[in-house]
């Protein structure tokens, strides 16, 4: 039953501040209550998880191939909690950051619905059901992307919208055909069926899925929209998407080539480790040329994907592993570095590098906060991306694929290249002239600045901690491994058998 | 039946492939709406056509033989019904584009990919 919550909840609180429309002030505080029961409840939820292993339920007690099964598995649990935590972070953001035309236009009403879509797709177990939550998240992400009408948001929001759009409709394709093939949507069942039919044809399907999913979640060839649009919005909203949206798409990869196309799996999972390898290299190499802080973290969303599909290539439970392990890391770190360039921005107002300077000689522990995720992404120990990267490196020579595996570490590298870039522009250079006169930290209010930073501060604990005591993370992650690649474990649990 | 609504289905994917490549805004929305079509088609025709069979089980519980398949039409009612209002979506945010950056051309929309 708690598994329904995640979805509900958002669902609750969106309508409340739908009925409090005419009160926008007190939108943020409901908001905020509304985020952290969510986070309560994803805890509970990893807690039953932890003891239950897989819990399933069933809507409407329709019996499992017939209705829509829900599925909390470890890493629908743990995405569900890292999403709470992230959601959490960004509510306290928006408090201190979000302007009240913004609120008015019901910004905290949209980000529950667009938690309700990213819990929903994590949860569910139905193939339809999953574009359905897709199609909830990537509505209330349009609006929130677009939100604030200036000329580069509508701009970044058009690329977004037609190429999202395209996505669904290959993906409802792909549905279709996976329904004519096998005469079921619920995954377990699909996982069970697809084994009875020619395997060339699920082939086609396959790529169909990967298509789809591979422009969510911006895999080379496929990721054009996400710089185009990601730098463009509030500062609060890409950091949530940044961290959010582009790993709903993977996680629907991994299910998917864990799930049901694993069939032919010198094929497919072969053409997502190539895609990878390209996806890594052409999102670093992407960041090299920009001279603008979210447009070098955009691209970075790129190449750490590369990283994610790499484990999810490499097929084997170690690579898995890390996949999991980098898909947690990355998420927490990411969302953190887009909150620093909107702390930065909201004191110097702007994200172009070549203008900001000084900042580490005004404010030294708050360069400290940006160079733990930044060397965190480029993998340095013993922060997390060193253990997340170190996973899927290791899993790659343990098959001998050498080439992904040089190909991630001069990755890792350019990746290092980048936020030295950021860090000698931002925080090491002086002062240029123009900003001088700029606001400074300390003239803000003072629930503003704790506002701004405590959400900046936890995530840095926590990219800490995951690096430091990373044991049970990758014991955890190990364990997701174990539980994706065994099938039957899903299966059996949805069909009761 | 078969043949012509899959050469139907065709000919709407090739005319909504090549309608979202062009420049203009609305030829853009109109390729989005041409695919969104040429899918739920495409569900409907693999979903297997029956001609005059009952979608449910008689009262007598006997099941005759080839009968009508409603899940197909359950889940295009759903994706019309989705695609209905991100098309609505999409075609106010077109318009609103329009108003702002003054132009209904895509390629002068270049400034959140341009090397600043």
């Amino acid at each position: 039953m708690i598994i329904v919550l995640p979805i509900i909840l958002p669902l609750a609180f969106a309508i409340i501040m739908l009925f409090a429309w005419k009160i926008p002030k007190y939108h943020k505080y409901i908001n905020l209550t509304g985020s952290i029961l969510l986070l309560i409840v994803a805890v509970i939820l990893l807690n039953d998880i932890l003891t239950d292993k897989i819990s399933t339920y069933q809507m409407g007690n329709w019996t499992a191939p017939f209705g829509i099964s829900l599925v909390a598995d470890y890493l629908s649990t743990v995405m569900v909690l890292i999403s709470a935590i992230i959601f959490v972070a960004t509510s306290v953001y928006s408090i201190a950051t979000i302007d009240s035309d913004r609120v008015k236009f019901g910004y905290f009403p949209l980000l529950q619905t667009l938690m309700m879509g990213i819990n929903g797709s994590f949860l569910t177990g139905d193939v339809f059901n999953l574009y359905v939550w897709f199609e909830v998240m990537l509505i209330s992400s349009f609006v929130l992307l677009a939100l604030g009408g200036k000329k580069e948001q509508l701009e970044g929001a058009i690329k977004y919208v037609t190429l999202n759009l395209l996505s669904s409709a290959l993906f409802l394709a792909a549905v279709g055909i996976l329904y004519g093939l096998t005469g079921t949507l619920n995954m377990a069942d699909l996982a069970v069926k697809i084994t009875a039919v020619d395997k060339r044809i699920v082939n086609v399907v396959s790529m169909l899925f990967l298509v789809a999913f591979g422009i969510k979640a911006a895999i080379f060839p496929l990721f054009f929209w996400l710089p185009a649009s990601y730098h463009t919005p509030h500062s609060a909203v890409s950091a949530i998407f940044a961290g959010l949206l582009t790993k709903v798409g993977v996680y629907a990869l991994m299910r998917v080539f864990t799930l049901i196309f694993i069939q032919d799996v010198n094929f497919t999972h072969y053409i997502i480790l190539i895609l990878s390898g390209f996806t890594m290299l052409v999102g670093v190499l992407g960041a090299a040329a920009q001279y603008d802080f979210r447009r070098i973290l955009s691209f970075h969303i790129i190449s750490q994907i590369g990283y994610m599909i790499m484990g999810l290539g490499l097929f084997s439970p170690l690579a898995i592993a890390g996949g999991v392990f980098y898909l947690i890391h990355h998420i927490i770190v990411k969302t953190n570095l887009f909150f620093v360039s909107g702390v930065i921005k909201n004191i110097r107002g702007t994200y172009d590098l070549k203008k900001l300077g000084g900042i580490y000689k005004l404010y030294p522990i708050f360069g400290l906060l940006f160079l733990i995720p930044a060397l965190s992404l480029a993998g340095i120990p013993p922060l997390s991306g060193f253990w997340a990267k170190f996973t899927v490196i290791k899993a790659g020579l343990e098959l001998n694929e050498y080439t992904i595996v040089i190909v991630s570490l001069i990755v890792g590298l350019l990746t290092l290249y980048s936020m030295t870039k950021i860090w000698n522009e931002v925080f090491w250079k002086d002062e240029t002239d123009e900003i001088k006169e700029k606001k400074r930290f300390s003239e803000l209010e003072i629930s503003k600045r704790i506002f701004m930073l405590s959400p900046i501060i936890v995530l840095a604990i926590i990219t800490v901690i995951i690096g430091l005591y990373a044991e049970p993370f990758f014991e955890f992650a190990t364990e997701t491994s174990k539980q994706l690649l065994n099938k039957n474990i899903y299966i059996n649990a949805v069909l009761k058998r | 039946m078969n043949l012509l609504l899959a050469l139907l289905i065709g000919v709407l994917y090739a005319a909504g492939i090549y309608m979202i490549m062009r420049r203009s805004f609305v030829k853009v929305i109109i390729g989005l709406i041409f695919l969104g079509h040429a899918a739920n088609l495409l569900i409907f025709t693999i979903g297997r056509l029956t001609k005059g069979s009952p979608a449910f089980v008689p009262m007598d519980g006997i099941l005759l033989e080839p009968f009508a398949d409603p899940l197909p039409q359950a889940l295009i009612l759903t994706a019309i019904v989705i695609g209905f209002g991100v098309q609505a979506f999409a075609i106010v945010l077109f318009k609103k584009a329009y108003q702002t950056v003054g132009t209904d051309d895509l390629d002068e929309m270049k400034s959140t990919d341009e090397l600043k």
